[in-house]
């Protein structure tokens, strides 16, 4: 009966290839170590969210006389939804430590290379979607943080050159943020996950086209190559245990980790709080913004943080497969902008006054610095690595020619 | 009507469709105007573009805040010390006289939002300081240390007595 139901739908619609191609027979790496499950483990934060999200709106009112009782409504009086809730708020943060180390795994091993370049482009529009969507989110509990922080952050548009006053208001649809401006980011933080979902179609469709990447960073003989499903999905589902452990711990015994004391205060459009500080996730990029004293200069920087990462393909020159795992100077340069980062963070969540400030001005330098160091950095790495004689296994993959040689030479890819 | 060889000319095709493509193209950017459009301000939240403020009881040195467009309008009362002082000065990165900044030098009226990103400035002993980034006002609104990039902004606003004005 079950093969008869599945051969009268293959007839009409490619099941069973479309699961032996993508899953059963898909080949991937069988080298990938557990720092490749995030991957799926941003998936898994995406449906959770969703789910979460889309209950909660049930409950939540989007008006700013009501938008904040209805969270305390959500908390104390829906079945459960103080679980939805903390669930939600916890996996806004838990969504962007994978997806930070699903990057900084990109960047250490050098995925972002050819063939891999729309692969990494497409996960960086990803990853402005996730903030565009956290920072909308954030406004609806319609706290003093939520509030200041919208404010704030729409202003940065008054950068825009000649009609920056006219995009800030027709961005809140009132003089300062308000009802309007609540309502519209409501709807738009329920359209945007379903973008997303779409946007890591297409990363996908990307990723099944040139395969995944490994720690050796060369493209694997076939024999090297074990189907995902059972080895990865079993991977991907022990680490997934794993990763629900840390969640439910923040979730059932830390959930207010995640959530500024001040936002427990209703929005007051008369007072700013006396010291506000963004989402954790975004307080490197914030430090970036205040270190430079000018405001056009700050806005164009902190944009400029995010999306010079698209430019790593590119300025990245060794011929040397593997990412920093064979390559010692680029390794250094990895855990120093590692370093770099978190100092950032932590200049962005202190008050703008005295050694924060040139601090987060040297951390603002270092950061940049890095990705104009490198072009040269990456090629004088390679000339000094095989001057000095690579190890005779990389010496072997490297004759094989690196996967950026294959690739222009039109033989990458599959 | 046009004979065969009008219809076949490919320069008379590519035209058309050049133009159709054209029109096209154009008609849908049109259609676009109605839906960025109704996210500007509704017709409701312009009509709360005035605000009549009472000046009496704000006594001398004292800052009130009023709302007006649901931003935040500092009316302060200024001392003779404080209005000899800003007429003094030049202000900072944004240099303009104090007394092109008010209608009467012992009121002030500025619009209390940082002109960096939009912070609320908390009062000190003298002049402004926001919280966020650390931009410093004066007395008279004018931008002393950055990021802050203009002087507080002054809104539109008469006195209809000695002790009211209306702002918008």
């Amino acid at each position: 009966m079950l093969n008869k139901t599945i051969a009268w739908i293959d007839q009409r619609f490619p099941l069973t290839s479309f699961v032996k191609h993508e899953l059963t027979e898909y080949p991937t790496p069988r080298n990938l170590s557990y720092w490749w499950n995030f991957g799926f483990l941003a998936g898994f934060v995406l449906v959770l969210q969703i789910a979460t999200g889309i209950f909660l709106a049930m409950h939540y009112k989007a008006d700013i006389n009501l938008a904040f009782d209805s969270i305390q409504h959500i908390m104390r009086e829906v079945n459960y939804g103080w679980l939805l809730r903390y669930l939600h708020s916890t996996g806004a943060s838990a969504f962007f430590v994978v997806i930070y180390v699903h990057m900084a795994r990109t960047l250490y091993y050098g995925s972002y290379r050819a063939p891999r370049e729309l692969l990494w482009w497409t996960g960086q529009m990803l990853l402005l979607l996730l903030m565009a969507s956290a920072f909308m989110g954030y406004l609806l509990p319609w706290g003093q943080m939520s509030y200041w922080g919208a404010q704030v952050i729409t202003n940065l548009f008054r950068a825009t050159p000649f009609i920056g006053d006219q995009v800030v208001i027709w961005l809140r649809g009132d003089f300062a943020v308000g009802d309007a401006t609540l309502t519209r980011f409501f709807a738009l933080h329920y359209l945007f996950p379903f973008l997303i979902l779409g946007a890591v179609v297409i990363h996908l469709v990307a990723l099944h086209t040139v395969k995944s990447s490994n720690p050796s960073g060369i493209n694997l003989a076939a024999k090297d190559n074990i189907p995902f499903h059972p080895y990865f999905t079993a991977k991907d589902f022990f680490g997934l245990g794993v990763y629900l452990i840390v969640f439910c711990v923040f979730v059932f015994f830390l959930p207010d980790t995640f959530i500024e004391p001040a936002n427990n205060i209703p929005a007051n459009p008369m007072q700013t709080p006396p010291h506000i500080v963004p989402e954790w996730y975004f307080l490197p990029f914030y430090a970036i913004l205040r270190a430079i004293p000018d405001m056009f200069g700050g806005v164009v920087a902190m944009a400029l943080s995010i999306l010079i990462f698209a430019v790593m393909p590119f300025i990245d020159r060794s011929n040397i497969p593997g990412g920093a795992r064979y390559r010692p100077v680029y390794r250094i340069m990895f855990y120093a902008f590692i370093a770099d980062v978190l100092v950032l963070g932590y200049v962005g969540a202190q008050p703008p006054t005295g050694f924060a400030v040139p601090l987060g001005q040297v951390a603002t330098f270092i950061y940049f610095a890095m990705f104009l160091l490198l072009p040269f950095i990456s090629k004088k790495e390679e000339q000094w690595l095989r001057a000095r004689g690579l190890p005779p296994a990389l010496q072997e993959l490297f004759e094989q020619r690196s996967p950026r040689q294959k690739w222009n030479n039109g033989e990458g890819g599959k | 009507m046009a004979d065969g060889d009008t219809l076949n000319d490919p320069e008379r095709r590519d035209f058309l469709t050049k133009a159709t493509t054209a029109v096209g193209v154009a008609g849908a950017a049109a259609a676009c105007w109605p839906f960025v459009s109704s996210m500007n301000p509704s017709v409701d939240v312009l009509t709360k573009a005035t605000t009549e403020a009472d000046l009496s009881g704000i006594a001398a040195g004292e800052v009130r805040t009023v709302s007006w467009q649901g931003k935040p309008v500092f009316i302060m009362r200024r001392t003779e010390q404080q209005i000899a002082a800003m007429q003094a000065s030049k202000g900072g990165f944004d240099p303009e006289d104090d007394q092109k900044r008010v209608q009467q030098p012992q009121w002030l009226v500025v619009v209390g939002l940082c002109t960096h990103l939009g912070c609320v400035p908390t009062r000190g002993d003298s002049g402004w300081l926001c919280p966020c980034h650390g931009s410093v006002y004066d007395d008279s609104g004018r931008v002393t240390r950055g990021p802050a990039p203009k002087n507080l902004e002054v809104p539109p606003y008469q006195f209809v007595a000695a002790d009211k004005i209306v702002i918008g």
